[in-house]
């Protein structure tokens, strides 16, 4: 059974660390840094990668658009 | 850039699967963290490019938060006086017919000074797009109170909460505006959940379609949260905001094109 | 090229100058004196004749802000108002020079303040000139003193306005929009489809999006701006001052005073003469540019300067200031909407200037 799978690409120096695309992530893929960028925001990444499906919920809920999605069928 | 990434195996531009749009200017919002502006900015920049309309747009910023809009979508863009942007935008388009217009304003723009010129070009149905981006709080000037401040809410000018009795009930402009046989396509949004951003990216581009009906005003609100301003964290506001903002201003459309409504009645009935 | 020869009220005449100046939008709302400006080009209809916009407004701030909006996009586009009107306008003819666009807007002035009375004032000068809005810019000012001036000075308006690509003021008053004389129109000049570079029309083909603003919240960048500005003002100082002269060349009292006031005084003047008080009139066209420097000239050459407006005497300063007190500067005028008479000038310079007879 084809299963998909995605990457996401956050920029560090553009996320404000809103936390928005966590709480939008059905798959608790993404966490916030625990250390902060250089403008002292606790940027969002992928923590989980492994759970990643791809779906863009974060990309499209992003206010700053920091995020840019990957996609492929395993 | 400096990036963090998920599986690095699947990053290839075969797997692209969402990227920010290319009429996004390449630079930092200055909009506080969680901000609705950004998102739709966002919403608004994909549209104009999948429409193919860059070339031909030309949008009317507001005095507000957004007042900088030039600096984020890559569009000819005017800086309008505050609150009257559909004045500017209405000669905008009479001259230039064939353009895409639209005016993007918040609260205090559109509901409070600008009153009048809100109601006048939808009065007149001026074929222009007006975006509406509705957080019931005055941001850039530091939290005070907009005519769309819901009852009982904090504010820097309603410390106490808002007291209708002396401050009067918050302003349903889109409610308004739909009542005025010259606008077209009426509708509230939000753009908190992925969910309700694909509906009002749906809205915004039948809105956009619209526009060259030439068949009057589409008027977009968009309920939106403002966390500096409400003192909470994005996340908080977002859920306050579904809790305590929708009741008073439920999401969906206020006024459809007759056959809109045809369409969907059909549909309905097909079910 | 033939002229057309109508007999036309000063408000009309601006309104058919305006269709063939080949303006592409009017926006205004109705105030008396001057509501037959719109209601002219109504009734002419020229969306149908070359596709003018004429737009009634909600109000005088949503006009003068169709106008920026039009000016925005490289168009020809005016307004027109009295002067309550022009008050509402000032916060959008600020942006308008802030933003550097070009545009005309007409002040058929009429007596203050408040409310007022619709009858004809000159009170309006100190706002026309000196300021009106806030921040440091000028408009341009021509004070029309017939129906003919009315007429032409659209045209000329026009042209200022894009050369120097800031606002242009038409300073009228009631009477001369009421007045009905005879003015020669000029044939119909195309509307222009040209799209300017700086303007905002659609990014096309262009590499970079125009945007129009009076914004810079950084302080260098304003103040560069706000020099340059200066510097604009300045070649309109050495460029476009415009008057006329009224047996000036032998007079022993100078009369300076525009519009109305100038018909007015060019009367006085004869009469004056008649009684052997040799008087001469300079008539400035240009209320900003203001012909200071022939002022000072003539100046020196006069016994004493009547400076006669209807107002308590706004352009009695800016004389003052070209003469630089080395000759006695007084100020005449009736207020209240009144048109002073020759006759009553006459009185006042002799009894101002008592050396006269």
């Amino acid at each position: 059974m084809a299963k998909i799978k995605g990457s996401i690409v956050v920029d560090v120096e553009k996320c404000k660390g809103c936390e928005v695309c966590m709480v939008s992530c059905p798959t608790g893929t993404i966490a916030m840094a625990k250390e902060v960028n250089s403008k002292g925001y606790f940027n969002a990444y992928p923590a989980n990668p492994d759970l990643c499906i791809g779906c863009a919920s974060c990309a499209i809920v992003c206010p700053d658009g920091v995020i840019t999605v990957f996609k492929t069928k395993i | 850039m400096k990036v963090v990434t998920g599986l690095k195996e699947i990053i290839k531009p075969e797997n692209l699967a969402y990227h920010r749009s290319e009429v996004l200017v390449d630079n930092t919002l200055s909009y506080c963290p969680g901000c609705g502006h950004g998102t739709v900015h966002r919403i608004l920049a994909e549209l104009i490019e999948e429409l193919g309309l860059q070339e031909k747009t030309i949008g009317v910023s507001p005095v507000g938060c957004s007042v900088l809009l030039y600096h984020y979508l890559d569009v000819d863009i005017q800086q309008a006086a505050h609150g009257r942007a559909p004045a500017v935008a209405t000669a905008i388009k009479r001259l230039l017919p064939d353009r895409f217009v639209f005016t993007y304003q918040g609260d205090g723009d559109l509901a409070a000074i600008g009153t009048s010129e809100t109601i006048h070009a939808c009065n007149r149905g001026e074929n222009i797009l007006i975006i509406f981006v509705n957080n019931g709080i005055y941001g850039m000037t530091g939290g005070q109170m907009a005519p769309t401040t819901i009852p009982g809410m904090k504010s820097s000018t309603s410390p106490l909460g808002r007291d209708v009795r002396t401050m009067g009930n918050h302003l349903k402009m889109t409610d308004i505006v739909a009542t005025l046989d010259g606008t077209y396509f009426v509708t509230r949004q939000s753009v908190h959940t992925p969910a309700n951003v694909r509906r009002t990216k749906k809205a915004m581009r039948k809105a956009i379609e619209y526009q060259k009906l030439n068949r009057g005003t589409c008027f977009i609100e968009i309920v939106s949260n403002c966390p500096s301003g409400w003192k909470m964290t994005p996340v908080e506001s977002n859920k306050w905001m579904e809790a305590n903002m929708f009741p008073y201003y439920p999401l969906g459309d206020l006024k459809v094109p007759a056959e809109e409504k045809e369409k969907q009645q059909k549909s309905n009935n097909n079910d | 090229m033939e002229k057309e020869l109508r007999l036309m009220k000063g408000n009309e005449a601006i309104a058919e100058a305006a269709i063939r100046a080949g303006a592409d939008g009017y926006f205004s709302y109705p105030i008396t004196p001057q509501s037959e400006i719109l209601e002219y080009l109504m009734e002419a209809n020229p969306f149908e004749r070359t596709g003018m916009v004429v737009l009634q407004a909600e109000s005088e701030i949503a006009a003068i802000n169709m106008v920026y909006g039009g000016a925005g996009c490289g168009k020809k586009v005016m307004t027109s108002s009295s002067s309550p009107g022009i008050s509402l306008k000032q916060e959008g003819i600020s942006y308008i020079a802030g933003a550097e666009l070009p545009c005309l807007i007409v002040n058929v002035a009429r007596g203050g303040p408040g409310l007022g009375t619709i009858q004809p004032a000159q009170s309006d000068y100190f706002q026309s000139v000196k300021g009106g809005g806030h921040g440091d810019y000028h408009l341009i000012v021509l004070a029309p003193a017939s129906v003919q001036e009315m007429a032409d000075f659209v045209e000329l308006g026009f042209d200022l306005a894009f050369k120097y690509r800031n606002p242009v003021l038409i300073l009228s008053d009631g009477a001369i929009g009421q007045m009905m004389e005879k003015v020669y129109l000029k044939p119909q000049k195309q509307r222009s489809t040209e799209l300017l570079e700086w303007a905002t029309t659609g990014k096309g083909k262009r590499e970079e999006r125009n945007i129009i603003t009076s914004l810079d919240l950084d302080p260098d960048g304003q103040e560069d701006f706000n020099h340059r500005l200066q510097a604009k003002y300045a070649e309109i100082q050495k460029n476009e001052v415009r008057y006329e002269e009224f047996q000036c060349d032998d007079a022993d009292y100078l009369l300076v005073a525009y519009g109305t006031s100038a018909r007015v005084c060019q009367k006085s003047v004869q009469i004056a003469r008649e009684h052997g008080i040799k008087a001469g009139l300079l008539r400035p066209i240009t209320l900003f540019p203001f012909p200071s420097v022939r002022i000072k000239e003539l100046g020196e050459r006069v016994k004493g300067i009547l400076s006669v407006e209807m107002s308590c005497g706004q352009m009695v300063e800016d004389v003052m200031l070209a003469v630089g007190c080395k000759v006695p500067v007084k100020h005449f005028g009736r207020m209240g909407g009144i048109v002073t008479t020759p006759d009553e000038v006459v009185e006042q310079l002799k009894t101002i200037f008592s050396g006269g007879k």
